[in-house]
């Protein structure tokens, strides 16, 4: 395959359309008689529902319809979770609670009226009598004896206990010299999509058929799921995403308004819409993180680390979401980072409090690991006065390791750790940073220097460790005037795979990206998917998709070798020609498709059409790695943090189209500068969600960020066959460490050993304080 | 984010708007560039009966010098103020703290008059208002009346402003020859609103001693303020860098500061120190015809 197009900075096919306002997103529809509904939602964060008085806004204007979670017991099945776990206790959750409420902004009634407005004034006129109980705010005291239980037919509210072991854990500790401990939080993020959720749903009761629209990572889950809430057969059920403005994971799930908005539809006969707002979307879609990580190492004085022994206090909030359960073993299985860490132990306590629940956010459960160990790792630097960077070339492993077992259970594919760190320091030009750093010291300036070397379990994933399907699918049909279609299983939403699955499709054929067009995100067209998530996209999905080409490809080898008399293993596949590489002798390739579907030339035996379909299983995980560094700057007034250099060298396995890498790239690191110096869902002691709107919850903007040098290694995944490993998620995996540590490095002057995130100016300001009075 | 029912007005001239203001008072709110009242009543904590759309109304944006002072139409956006050639020539304070506001829609929406008619503690412009010893012009039918800046602000979100009066005008002196000012902001990471905002106007005697010493600050305390002791602490001295960083250190005093999620009391009284300090380093720097 000559590698025309995979490789290059092809801008993207999605971009114009949506640059110029094209797109259409789920708000865009409008169906004739669409009808509205708008919920009422919990203003207590732990409450019994005595009663519920719909009667004023059943007769208000446009009303048509109110219903309870009372009127719908037994109607609509509960909110599915794909995670099992040993031990683990059921919180089913309701799709509207009925006789009790556990989190601020839990529905508990509904509204539809024929226009937007008469429901969400109706909403209003819903009298809800509730008895408040004590609110679970708190995971440790959540944890305490005596503490209010949330779910009654417990006896506490630990959700699950999660055990992994490896190695000799008592010698490691034996042996060592020291042994480094720190507490360290990771806080409970928002995702904040730029496009709240939305549904539209249609039913035609002739046909029987439910038409959903929905801003979803997973169209056919979503399928799947519906028809089981519903009860209705799964071939009643057609789900559609049309543009989908941001996900990071809190679209990778099944929520009450969806199967809601299904319901009400097939009840009524009439279409029905719901937007959500960004208050709503701050209180009722998933959560990320929220960890609290007792952490202990073991090391040699030399910086060899022996062992790791990690307690988790996992928050999970009221109920489980698709996948809550599942995120803190991410952190588990990765917790060894990128290092030869001998024996580990990783305990980990889910716990139910009265606040949304938490789940994948972008990283889902790696941010968590590599936070953690990135972080130790710097604190055995400090602690043994070594540099960090050396201390963690100690403990790599060496090239010729790979595939590299972990303690924990994973093979990680391949990697050079060593390479990208000698790329990141030369890059960043390290050895310069730290003499003008303490040049600045000396001024009275505070720069930190913060390094990450980080590795990450991507390509979700081999079908035996996942809780519902690893695999992906692509069908290609090249039609009859020669344009392909590529539908994949997979469900774009920003990453740009309508150019990357183009790109691998006009190399494989040997057209240009223009005679492709990729469809996806509509399960009446495209074979069932897993969908988008866990940076799997490409890895397996576009994986799929080269295996369905090379299929058509072969065929049409075939079909051309009949006509040019030529042997089809001889053939490329070239600017839209099908050449003989033995004679030169060529045919168009529109000739040859042609003949697939007029069907009288074929060579004997051969099925016409062009139409390919493969359901790819991956044999492992991938697992892309990279080194960040950053320069912060610490406001010596006011303790305000400055980020001011960022140079970051990923390797993600080889490259489609080194635009989107970057583009990922970037937005990871940006959404990681989020949670390390800005972001922060806090709910106060009531359990009200208390920066639940922009005003106070607050995301990095274009000027808080510099110019970010970004740049590669490639170590291809033997895993695929076009060698990738995927790239949604490094950027926030890696970074966070990064900016955290130097935030901690530039306050070092001032005997600070550890902060928590997110970094916040007045909190740097009392360090720096303290630090001063101490001198 | 849906707001409560509400009847919609839009006045074509002035007389009329008073006339609308007069009649509905209280259950009615006027409506400039939305920019504060919209979102409130999409969270409905506002909901008014009456939307009285002044954002037609000709004639109220303008800029211009009149009896030697600058007077400002209450329509005039942040965006037309910070970069107006008449305010950067003669009062440069006002596009420097138009320039500290939201972000690019928000400055082309929002008006200086509905900025200061909201009176948020967080706003920008009323610490500028009160250095410049500006004047809000109110008008209602029964004629128009002049509200010191230094009068003007009564509470968050109060003033002196009464139903069925609009501000129609605001009107500043061009800076004095000698006369250094700077406004200086931390802001609010989520809503950059300020935590504290600090405007500062120094006039230098022929001896090169503080004449005059003007200081509003916003954020700190529930409405903004002039920082009477740190004036008090430059008049007739002569400027240093120690003593901008003395007198800073009374920028709060007297004054209890908010605290909320994003700043203590304790952090905005020494942050107001700060800001007052560099906004003072700037305004003589500038004074003394430097740039800064
Ligand atoms: C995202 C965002 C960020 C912002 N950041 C900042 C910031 O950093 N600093 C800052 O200072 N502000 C900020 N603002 C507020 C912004 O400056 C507003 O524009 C301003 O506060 C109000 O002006 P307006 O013209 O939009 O008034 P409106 O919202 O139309 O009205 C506000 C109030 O004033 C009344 N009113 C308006 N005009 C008059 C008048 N002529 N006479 C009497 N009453 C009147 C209205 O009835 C209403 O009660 C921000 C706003 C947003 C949305």
């Amino acid at each position: 395959m000559a590698m025309r197009y995979i490789g290059k900075p092809l801008k993207r096919k999605e971009d114009p359309r949506l640059i110029q306002g094209l797109g259409h997103y789920v708000d865009d529809l409008q169906l004739a008689g669409m009808h509205y509904t708008g919920f009422v939602r919990s203003p207590h964060a732990h409450a019994r529902i005595r009663s519920i008085d719909t009667s004023k806004a059943r007769t208000a204007a446009g009303v048509v319809l109110v219903l309870t979670g009372a009127d719908l017991q037994g109607a609509i099945g509960p909110v599915p979770c794909a995670a099992q776990l040993p031990d683990m206790k059921l919180a089913l959750r309701p799709v509207l609670a009925h006789d009790r409420v556990r989190f601020v902004g839990e529905p508990v009634a509904l509204v539809v009226a024929t226009e937007r407005y008469a429901a969400r004034d109706a909403t209003d006129l819903v009298e809800v009598d509730y008895e408040p109980l004590t609110p679970v705010v708190n995971p440790e005291k959540a944890l305490e004896k005596g503490c209010t239980v949330l779910h009654e037919q417990y006896s506490d509210n630990i959700a699950y206990r999660w055990e992994l072991e490896g190695g000799d854990l008592a010698k490691a500790f034996k042996a060592a010299d020291k042994v480094i401990r720190q507490r360290l939080v990771n806080q409970r993020l928002i995702p904040v999509a730029m496009e709240p959720r939305g549904v539209v749903a249609d039913y035609k009761p002739g046909e029987k058929q439910l038409t959903v629209w929905s801003s979803t990572q997973i169209p056919h889950l979503l399928r799947t799921q519906l028809a089981v809430m519903l009860g209705v057969p799964e071939s009643s059920v057609h789900v559609i995403t049309p543009e989908v403005g941001g996900g990071f994971g809190s679209k990778l799930n099944v929520y009450p308004e969806e199967a809601l908005v299904g319901y009400l539809a097939m009840r009524l006969g009439q279409p029905v819409k719901w937007i959500e707002s960004r208050r709503e979307n701050f209180l009722c879609t998933i959560h990320g993180r929220d960890q609290i990580d007792d952490v202990e190492v073991a090391v040699k004085r030399d910086g060899t680390v022996l062992g790791l022994r990690c307690k988790v206090i996992a928050d999970l909030g009221a109920y489980y979401q698709l996948l809550t359960p599942l995120i803190p073993t991410l952190t588990g299985l990765m917790i060894c980072g990128c290092y030869k860490i001998p024996a580990v132990r990783m305990e980990i306590t889910g716990v139910f409090t009265n606040k949304m629940a938490t789940d994948a956010y972008r990283g889902a459960g790696r941010p968590e690991a590599t936070y953690i160990i990135e972080r130790m790792m710097d604190l055995v630097a400090a602690e043994l006065k070594k540099d960090p960077a050396e201390v963690r070339r100690k403990n790599f492993p060496q090239p010729k390791d790979f595939p590299y077992a972990t303690p924990t259970g994973v093979t990680y594919d391949s990697a050079n750790y060593q390479k990208s760190l000698e790329l990141a320091l030369r890059n960043s030009n390290y050895k310069r940073l730290r003499q003008e750093q303490a040049k600045l010291r000396r001024q009275g300036r505070y720069i930190g220097i913060g390094l990450s070397t980080y590795v990450e379990i991507c390509a979700m994933g081999p079908s035996s460790a996942m809780p519902a399907g690893g695999w992906e699918s692509a069908t290609v049909r090249v039609e009859p005037t020669g344009k392909v279609n590529i539908l994949t299983g997979s469900s774009p939403h920003g990453q740009g795979q309508e150019t990357s699955f183009a790109q691998i499709g006009a190399d494989v054929l040997g057209l240009e990206p223009d005679d492709i067009n990729v469809v996806h995100g509509d399960t009446a067209r495209v074979p069932y998917g897993i969908g988008t998530f866990g940076s799997r996209a490409t890895a397996v999905g576009g994986t799929a998709v080269y295996k369905s080409l090379v299929k058509l490809r072969d065929k049409l080898a075939q079909i051309a070798g009949h006509l040019m008399g030529e042997a089809p293993q001889k053939l490329v596949f070239r600017q839209k020609r099908i050449i003989s590489k033995a004679t030169k002798k060529s045919i168009a390739f529109g000739e040859a498709v042609g003949a697939a579907y007029v069907a009288k030339t074929l060579p004997p035996g051969l099925e016409p059409g062009l139409d390919a379909t493969t359901f790819f299983e991956p044999s492992n995980f991938t697992f892309p790695f990279g080194v960040h560094v950053c320069v912060v700057e610490v406001d010596a007034d006011t303790g305000d943090v400055k980020l001011q250099k960022y140079v970051a060298v990923d390797d993600c396995g080889n490259v489609l189209n080194p635009l989107l890498v970057d583009g990922q790239v970037h937005g990871g690191i940006v959404q990681a500068v989020g949670q390390a110096l800005l972001e922060e869902a806090v709910y106060d002691e009531h359990g009200q969600l208390i920066t639940g709107e922009l005003m106070d919850y607050a995301i990095p903007r274009a000027a808080d960020i510099p110019w970010l040098e970004t740049s590669r290694t490639v170590t291809p995944s033997p895993v695929n066959p076009l060698g990738l490993k995927g790239v949604g998620e490094a950027g926030t995996i890696g970074a966070t460490p990064a900016l955290l540590n130097a935030v901690v490095d530039a306050l070092a002057p001032f005997g600070v050993r550890h902060l928590d995130m997110p970094v916040k100016r007045e909190r740097v300001w009392q360090l720096m304080r303290k630090g001063r009075r101490a001198k | 984010m849906i707001p409560a029912a509400f009847e919609y007005h839009v006045p074509k001239t002035l007389e009329e708007t008073l006339r609308l203001l007069e009649r509905h008072g209280d259950e009615a709110k006027v409506l400039a560039g939305g920019h504060s009242l919209l979102p409130l009543m999409k969270l409905r904590l506002a909901a008014p009966r009456y939307v009285i759309d002044i954002g037609r109304l000709r004639g109220m944006s303008y800029i211009r010098e009149e009896n030697g002072q600058i007077a400002i139409g209450a329509l005039t956006t942040h965006a037309d103020l910070e970069s107006s050639a008449l305010l950067l020539m003669r009062c440069p304070l006002l596009p420097e703290t138009a320039a500290e506001i939201g972000d690019v829609q928000v400055r082309n929406r929002g008006t200086l008059g509905g900025s200061l008619a909201h009176a948020d503690p967080a706003g920008d412009y009323p610490a500028s208002i009160l250095a410049l010893d500006a004047e809000i012009i109110a008008a209602s039918t029964a004629g128009t009346r002049t509200i010191c800046a230094r009068d003007f602000f009564v509470d968050m979100l109060t003033t002196q402003l009464r139903p069925g009066e609009i501000l129609s005008q605001v009107r500043v002196p061009p800076l004095a020859p000698r006369t250094g000012a700077a406004y200086c902001k931390l802001h609010q990471p989520a809503s950059g609103f300020a935590i504290v905002g600090v405007a500062a106007r120094l006039t230098l005697g022929k001896g090169g001693k503080i004449d005059s010493a003007a200081v509003g600050i916003t954020g700190v305390g529930p409405k903004a303020y002039r920082a009477a002791a740190v004036e008090k602490a430059l008049r007739g001295k002569k400027p240093s860098p120690k003593l901008l960083a003395d007198a800073a250190r009374h920028a709060a005093q007297g004054v209890e500061p908010l605290s909320d999620l994003h700043a203590s009391a304790e952090y905005r009284r020494e942050m107001a120190a700060v800001f007052t300090r560099r906004a003072l380093e700037r305004a003589i720097a500038r004074a003394q015809g430097k740039k800064a």
